[in-house]
C-alpha cells in the first residue's frame, strides 16, 4: 500500500501472505470467479450490442481486480455502495445477482430499475447499492450525504464505498463532494478506478498531475495509490479505509491504476484516438490472466479447477442471457408509474 | 429454423452500416456468438458476433455495400434448431421491418424509421393516452361557439343558432359562418337612431357616435331597407326572429296596457346642467336615457313583480335587475341588456347604454351582450311617438316606453299655468303576472322618481 | 446572404461539420471546444479531422468539467475570441447551468453593454434514439424563460448551417440545439459559401389553410409527413411552420398563419408542461382569440421525465406521425 509511481502499478501481486488481511482460499477463489464472471459478462454486452439484440453496453475489461477486490472489502449488510456505471462487476461482487444483470442489459421489465436505465445503471437498495444517473460525478454528493446519515444516526462499523472515473475528478461537483466529506470526517472510501481514458480523453489532458491520489491533500485525507490490476493490493486497501472510515477515522481516497481494454462503450471505436500497441502493451499485465497465474502458482486453484470455473461462470452467463433475452420489455403503460406527482394525468 | 441477421445500429444516431468484411463465407458453420462479419459505421468498427449457432446459408449484402440498420444481412441455417433458443421476437432489430436507405427523402426516411401505427398500437393501447380519446378536450368545447365563430356572427349580424354546423358534433365552424352570410347575402347595418329634435336639442338621441360609417346593407336586408312596391321582400334570419319573438310573446302573455305623464323639466335641466362635463369626462354625450334607467331600476327594486317571469311552476321574480334597452336598427331591433342596472350610477348607466347603443351601432354586440334582460326601456320618443303599446320582451313581466317629451302648459301644484317639458310613459304588462293595481304603483313611483330629480343631483 | 455558387447534399452531423470547418478556416478568433472533441472528433464524429487541421488550440479537448466549459468559453468571448463550446449531450448542461443562466445571459445587461458575450454553445438534444434517461432530454425549456440568451433548434441542414452561421456572427450568447435523430436520418441541399439565416425568423414548410402546425427539430419532419399524407389521401391542408428559433419567437409567422386557418396545434417532443408550446400558447390567446375557432392544442411528450431506454417506454413518449395525422384530422374536422 505504498505510493507508488504509476509505471510500476502493475508489478506482479503481492504474496497471500503479504496480505495485511488475510484471505482465505474460499476468498480468493470467489475474487477470482467474481473476475471471471464480470469479463464473461462484459463480452456478453459486447457481443448482443454486436448482434443488434441491444442497442449499448458499457464494458469494464481492465477492471476485473478493482472490482473483485473492493468488493470482497465491501460488508454486505452494513455497507453502502454508490457506484458509476462502469461498475457491473462491482455490483455482483456485492450481491448484484446475475440475472438481474441481463434484465438491464435487455431492458426487460424484470429490471429492478424498469427498464428505464441504460444498462450498467443498476439500482438495488436491499442490497445496499444506490440508484445513480449517467451525469458524471453527479453521485459524489449523494454517497457523501449518504456518509453524512450514517454518522449523523451514530451508526458503528458502517461505510460508504463510492467509486468514479479519474475523468469524474474534474468535475466541480467531485471537488465538493470530497471538500464535505474531509471537513466532517465521514465514514466513506472513494475508489479512484483510473483506467487512464475518458472516452477519448487521456489523463494527460484530463489534469496536470499524475496521480489522482495527490487531490486527497487539498481535502484533509489521505491518498493511497495501488495496483489496480491487482485484487488482493485493492482488497488490502479499500477494507483498510472501510475499516478506518466505519471506525471514526475519516475518508480515504484510493486511486487504482488499471486500464480500459475495450472502447468506452459500445457507442465508440477506440481506434479513432488510441493506438493498437497502447491497448497491446497493456495486455501483458490483464489482471483476469495474470491472478489466474498467480492462484496456481500458489497452490489455490489447479488448472483442472480453473477451467471447470470458466465453464461454470460460462454456462451462468448463457443461461442469464437466454432466460432475460425471453423476458418481455415493460408494458409501455409503465412509463407513467413511480411519477413524483402521482398518477400521470391523461391531459394529452 | 434459419435466423435472417440484420445491419445492427451501431451506434446512437447511427441509421445506416457498411459490410466491411465477411468473416464466413457461404456454407461455412458458425458458432453462437462467434464473429462472422465487420460492420463499419460512421462511429464505429465492429465484428458482429453470430446470434445463433449453424451454417451460414446467404449472404444478402455484399462487402463495400451500405444499408440502412434493420436491413437483412445474411441468413444463418440453424442446424441445431432443437437445442438452441430461438432469438426473442422482441429483439428489436430483428423485429423491425426493414428500410431502404439513401434513395428516400428525409421524410421518407424518418417515417420508416418512426414506429409505424401496428407496430406501436399494442404498446400504446397500455398505456393511459388511449383510455381518453384524445379529442376528449374538443369534443367538450364543441357545445360553445368559438371566438372566432362570434366575431365573424357578430360582424355578418348572423344568429349563431340559426347556422347549419359542419364541424364536429354539429359545431358551427368560422367557414359555416362565412358561407351561411355569403349565401344569406351580406350583413344588415344599423340605421342611424333617429334623432328627435326637441327646442333644438335632442332628448332622446342617446349619443352622437362619430367615427366608423355603419355598413351598407345589401340582399334582403338591404331590399328591407329600401322596399319596393310590389316586391316580396325575403326574411332575414334576424327578422324571421323578430316575428317569431313578437307572436310567441302576444299570445302567450295578456298583454295589458296603462300609461303615466311625467314632468321631465327638472331633470332636464338637470341634464343641460351636466351634459358638457359628462361628455368631456367620458365621452358619450348624455341624453335623458340613463335618468329614466336609474328611476325604472328604483321603482322595480321598490315592485320586485315587475322583475318576475311568468313560469308554470310559478311565478319567478329574477335575482338581478337587468334592462334591456331596445335599440332599432335600420332593418333590425336589437335589445342589448345592461346587467344590475340597480347597482349603477345615473353616470354608470349613461356609460354603460353609451357601450352598448355604439356596439349596436357597429354590429359588435356580443350574445353575452344581448341575454339576461329581465325587464326592458324602449326609447320610442325618438321617433315622435307621443303613446305606444310596445310588446313584451318574451320571459319577462313589462315594458315601459319613454315617448316625445312635449313642452306643453301645465296647470301646476298651485293652480298656475306653467310651461313643462311633459313624457309620456307607457306600460305594457304581463297580466298573467301583474294585476292594474301594481302597475299603476310602478309606474307611480317611476314618475315619482323621475320628477324628484332635480339640478342640485348628482350624477 | 451571401451569393452561393452550388449545394450539396448532406445530412445534419455533415452540415454543421462544414459550417463549422469554415468558421474556423475564416476566421482566426473562432475555436471548438468540448469533451472529445479533438481525436475523437466529437462523439457523434462532428469535428472528426478537425484537430488535425487546426491543432490543439483551437480544437480544445476540455477536461470533463461542464461549468467550465461554459464558464471559460464565456471568459474568452469577453476578450474577443468567438468560441463555440460543446456539451456531449444537452442532459449533461446542467453544470453550467449556473454560467449559462447566471453569467453568459446576463453579460451585456450587467455590464451596461461594456461587454457583450459572443459565444455559441452547441448541444445535441431529444430522444428517439435509445438514449434513455440520461441521453434523450430536451433542455429548451429549462432555458426559454432566461433573457439573454438566444435560442435556436434547426432541424435541416441547411438550416443547421445558415442558423450556426448566424449563431457565431452574433454578439451575444447563443444555446445551438442539435436534435440527434436527426443527425444522420435527415438530409437536404445545403448551398455553398457563408450564408445566415436570421435567428428568430420561423419557416412555413408546407402552406395550408385548415389548420397551423408549429413545431422544432425532429418534429417538424414527422408533422410534415403526417401534413403531406393528409393531404394526399384526404385532401385536408394543413400549414406546417418551423419554429427554427425559439427565443426570440417568430410571433409575425406564427400570428398570420393562425389568423388564416384559426386553428393551431403546436408539437414538441419536449415535456408539455410549461414547454414552449404553453408560451406559444399564452401568446396566440392574448393577440389571436378572436381569430381561433377551436382550443389550441400541444401534442407533446407526456410529462414524465424522458423517456425510459426499454423500446416501449421510448416509443410511448416520442409521438409517432401517425398520433400527429390524428390529432391533425381531429382538429381540422372540428
Ligand atoms: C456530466 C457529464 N458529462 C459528460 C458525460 C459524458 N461521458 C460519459 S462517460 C465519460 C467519460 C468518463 O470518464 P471517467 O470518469 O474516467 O470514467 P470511465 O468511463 O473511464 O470509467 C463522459 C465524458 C456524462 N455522462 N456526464
Ligand atoms: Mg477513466
Amino acid at each position: 500500500m505504498a505510493k507508488a509511481p504509476s509505471a510500476q502499478a502493475h508489478a506482479p501481486a503481492p504474496a497471500v501472505a503479504a496480505s495485511h488481511h488475510e484471505l482465505s482460499k474460499e476468498q480468493l477463489r470467489a475474487i477470482f470467479r467474481s473476475m471471471l464472471l464480470q469479463r464473461t459478462v462484459d463480452n456478453r454486452g459486447f457481443q448482443l450490442n454486436r448482434q443488434g439484440k441491444i442497442p449499448f453496453a458499457a464494458g469494464s475489461e481492465g477492471h476485473e481486480a478493482v472490482q473483485a477486490g473492493a468488493g470482497m472489502a465491501f460488508q454486505r449488510g452494513r455497507d453502502l455502495l454508490v457506484p458509476y456505471y462502469r461498475d457491473v462487476g462491482l455490483c455482483m461482487a456485492c450481491g448484484f445477482p446475475t440475472i438481474e444483470v441481463f434484465y438491464s442489459l435487455f431492458a426487460r421489465a424484470k429490471d429492478n430499475g424498469g427498464g428505464r436505465q441504460f444498462p450498467s445503471h443498476l439500482t438495488k437498495k436491499s442490497a445496499g447499492i444506490f440508484s445513480f444517473s449517467s451525469i458524471i460525478a453527479g453521485h459524489m454528493a449523494h454517497a457523501v450525504g449518504a456518509a453524512y446519515a450514517l454518522k449523523y444516526r451514530n451508526e458503528r462499523d458502517r461505510a460508504v464505498i463510492c467509486t468514479f472515473g479519474e475523468g469524474a475528478t474534474s468535475e466541480g461537483e467531485w471537488h465538493e463532494a470530497m471538500n464535505f466529506a474531509g471537513l466532517h470526517r465521514l465514514p466513506i472510501v472513494f475508489l479512484c478506478e483510473n483506467n487512464q481514458w475518458a472516452i477519448s480523453t487521456p489523463q494527460e489532458k484530463q489534469m496536470a498531475v499524475k496521480d489522482v491520489a495527490i487531490k486527497a491533500s487539498g481535502y484533509g485525507m489521505e491518498g493511497v495509490i495501488i495496483d489496480g490490476f491487482d485484487p488482493i493490493a485493492v482488497y488490502d486497501a479499500v477494507a483498510a479505509a472501510r475499516e478506518k472510515a466505519a471506525s471514526g477515522g475519516g475518508p480515504t481516497l484510493i486511486e487504482a491504476k488499471c486500464y480500459r481494454f475495450l472502447s468506452h462503450t459500445t457507442d465508440d471505436d477506440d481506434r479513432t484516438y488510441r493506438s493498437k500497441e497502447e491497448v497491446e502493451s497493456h495486455r501483458k499485465d490483464d489482471p483476469v490472466p495474470r491472478f489466474e497465474r498467480w492462484l496456481v502458482e500458489h497452490g489455490v486453484v489447479s488448472t483442472v479447477e480453473v477451467e471447470a470455473l470458466k465453464k461454470d461462470v460460462l454456462r451462468e452467463v448463457n443461461e442469464c442471457t437466454d432466460a432475460a433475452e425471453a423476458e418481455p420489455y415493460p408494458q409501455a403503460s409503465e412509463l407513467y408509474t413511480n411519477l413524483v406527482e402521482g398518477a400521470w394525468e391523461p391531459w394529452q | 429454423m434459419a435466423t435472417t441477421i440484420t445491419m445492427p445500429q451501431l451506434g446512437e444516431s447511427v441509421t445506416e452500416g457498411t459490410v466491411a468484411q465477411w468473416l464466413k463465407r457461404v456454407g461455412d458453420p458458425i458458432e453462437k456468438y462467434e464473429s462472422f462479419v465487420e460492420v463499419s459505421t460512421d462511429k464505429v468498427n465492429a465484428e458482429v458476433p453470430s446470434p445463433a449457432t449453424g451454417i451460414l446459408s446467404r449472404i444478402l449484402v455484399n462487402e463495400g455495400e451500405t444499408v440502412a440498420t434493420g436491413t437483412p444481412i445474411a441468413v444463418i441455417e440453424d442446424v441445431a434448431a432443437a437445442g438452441a433458443p430461438a432469438p426473442s421476437a422482441t429483439a428489436p432489430s430483428i423485429a423491425e421491418p426493414a428500410q431502404m436507405a439513401d434513395a428516400r427523402t428525409p421524410s421518407e426516411q424518418i417515417a420508416a424509421a418512426i414506429p409505424t401505427p401496428a407496430a406501436n398500437g399494442a404498446a400504446r393501447s397500455a398505456g393511459p393516452q388511449t383510455t381518453t380519446p384524445s379529442g376528449a378536450v374538443i369534443s367538450s368545447a364543441s357545445a360553445h361557439a368559438s371566438p372566432a365563430v362570434r366575431k365573424l356572427a357578430r360582424e355578418h349580424n348572423l344568429v349563431i343558432a340559426e347556422i347549419r354546423g359542419t364541424g364536429q358534433n354539429g359545431r358551427v365552424t368560422a367557414d359555416d359562418v362565412i358561407a351561411y352570410a355569403k349565401q344569406r347575402g351580406g350583413a344588415p347595418a344599423p340605421a342611424a337612431l333617429g334623432a328627435m329634435p326637441y327646442a333644438g336639442e335632442a332628448f332622446h338621441t342617446t349619443q352622437q357616435i362619430g367615427g366608423a360609417p355603419a355598413p351598407v346593407p345589401h340582399g334582403a336586408a338591404a331590399m328591407y331597407a329600401n322596399p319596393q312596391f310590389g316586391q316580396t321582400i325575403p326574411l332575414t334570419p334576424a327578422r324571421k326572429i323578430i316575428a317569431e319573438r313578437m307572436v310567441e310573446s302576444k299570445h302567450t302573455a295578456p298583454h295589458a296596457w296603462s300609461m303615466v305623464e311625467v314632468d321631465v323639466t327638472n331633470v332636464w335641466k338637470w341634464r343641460s346642467r351636466e351634459k358638457d362635463g359628462f361628455q368631456q369626462q367620458t365621452g358619450y354625450s348624455l341624453t335623458l336615457l340613463p335618468f329614466m334607467l336609474r328611476a325604472v331600476s328604483e321603482a322595480i327594486r321598490q315592485h320586485p313583480l315587475l322583475n318576475a317571469r311568468w313560469t308554470p311552476e310559478g311565478i319567478h321574480v329574477n335575482a338581478e335587475i337587468n334592462l334591456g334597452i331596445a335599440i332599432g336598427l335600420e332593418t333590425n331591433l336589437v335589445v342589448p341588456v345592461i346587467r344590475n342596472a340597480d347597482h349603477l350610477s345615473i353616470k354608470g348607466l349613461a356609460i354603460a347604454a353609451g357601450e352598448l347603443i355604439e356596439k349596436a351601432r357597429r354590429n359588435r354586440l356580443s350574445v353575452d351582450d344581448l341575454q339576461g334582460g329581465t325587464f326592458t326601456v324602449n326609447n320610442v320618443g325618438a321617433n315622435g311617438s307621443v303613446a305606444s303599446a310596445p310588446i313584451i320582451n318574451g320571459g319577462q313581466a313589462g315594458i315601459v316606453t319613454m315617448e316625445t317629451v312635449v313642452r306643453k302648459p301645465v296647470v301646476t301644484k298651485d293652480d298656475a299655468i306653467a310651461i313643462r317639458s311633459m313624457m309620456n310613459v307607457c306600460l305594457s304588462l304581463d297580466h298573467r303576472v301583474i294585476d292594474g293595481l301594481i302597475a299603476s304603483r310602478f309606474l307611480n313611483a317611476l314618475k315619482a322618481g323621475l320628477e324628484a330629480m332635480g339640478p342640485t343631483g348628482s350624477l | 446572404m451571401a451569393v452561393t455558387t452550388g449545394t450539396n447534399v448532406m445530412n445534419n452531423v455533415e452540415a454543421v461539420r462544414a459550417t463549422l470547418y469554415e468558421a474556423l478556416k475564416n476566421d482566426p478568433r473562432t475555436l471548438v471546444m468540448g469533451e472529445d472533441v479533438g481525436p475523437r472528433g466529437n462523439v457523434f464524429l462532428i469535428t472528426k479531422g478537425f484537430l488535425d487541421e487546426f491543432g490543439p488550440q483551437r480544437v480544445l479537448d476540455t477536461p470533463l468539467a461542464e461549468a467550465s466549459i461554459v464558464g471559460i468559453a464565456v471568459g474568452m468571448a469577453m476578450e474577443g475570441l468567438r468560441p463555440i463550446a460543446e456539451i456531449q449531450f444537452s442532459d449533461f448542461i446542467f453544470p453550467a447551468f449556473n454560467q449559462i443562466v447566471g453569467e453568459a445571459a446576463k453579460t451585456r445587461y450587467r455590464s451596461n453593454g461594456d461587454f457583450t458575450c459572443p459565444l455559441v454553445i452547441r448541444t445535441p438534444y431529444g430522444g428517439g434514439v435509445r438514449g434513455s434517461l440520461s441521453h434523450s432530454i430536451s433542455v429548451e425549456a429549462l432555458f426559454y424563460h432566461v433573457p439573454g440568451l438566444k435560442i435556436v433548434a434547426p432541424s435541416t441542414p441547411a438550416d443547421m448551417k445558415g442558423l450556426l452561421n448566424a449563431a457565431i456572427d452574433d454578439p451575444d450568447p447563443v444555446l445551438y440545439l442539435e436534435h440527434k435523430k436527426t443527425y444522420r436520418l435527415i438530409k437536404g441541399e445545403v448551398p455553398d459559401g457563408h450564408y445566415t439565416i436570421p435567428i428568430g425568423k420561423a419557416a412555413v414548410r408546407k402552406e395550408g389553410h385548415q389548420l397551423t402546425v408549429v413545431s422544432y427539430g425532429l418534429n417538424v419532419h414527422q408533422a410534415l409527413e403526417a401534413a403531406n399524407q393528409l393531404e394526399a389521401d384526404e385532401a385536408l391542408k394543413v400549414e406546417v411552420i418551423d419554429l427554427r428559433s425559439i427565443r426570440p419567437m417568430d410571433k409575425q409567422t406564427i400570428l398570420a398563419s393562425v389568423r388564416k386557418t384559426r386553428k393551431l396545434l403546436i408539437i414538441h417532443e419536449d415535456n408539455k408542461f410549461g414547454g414552449i408550446g404553453a408560451e406559444i400558447s399564452a401568446m396566440v390567446a392574448e393577440e389571436a382569440l378572436f381569430d381561433l375557432d377551436a382550443p389550441i392544442h400541444r401534442l407533446c411528450g407526456p410529462d414524465v421525465p424522458p423517456m425510459g431506454y426499454a423500446l416501449p417506454l421510448e416509443e410511448e413518449f416520442m409521438i409517432s406521425t401517425e398520433r400527429m395525422k390524428q390529432r391533425m384530422r381531429e382538429m381540422v374536422k372540428f
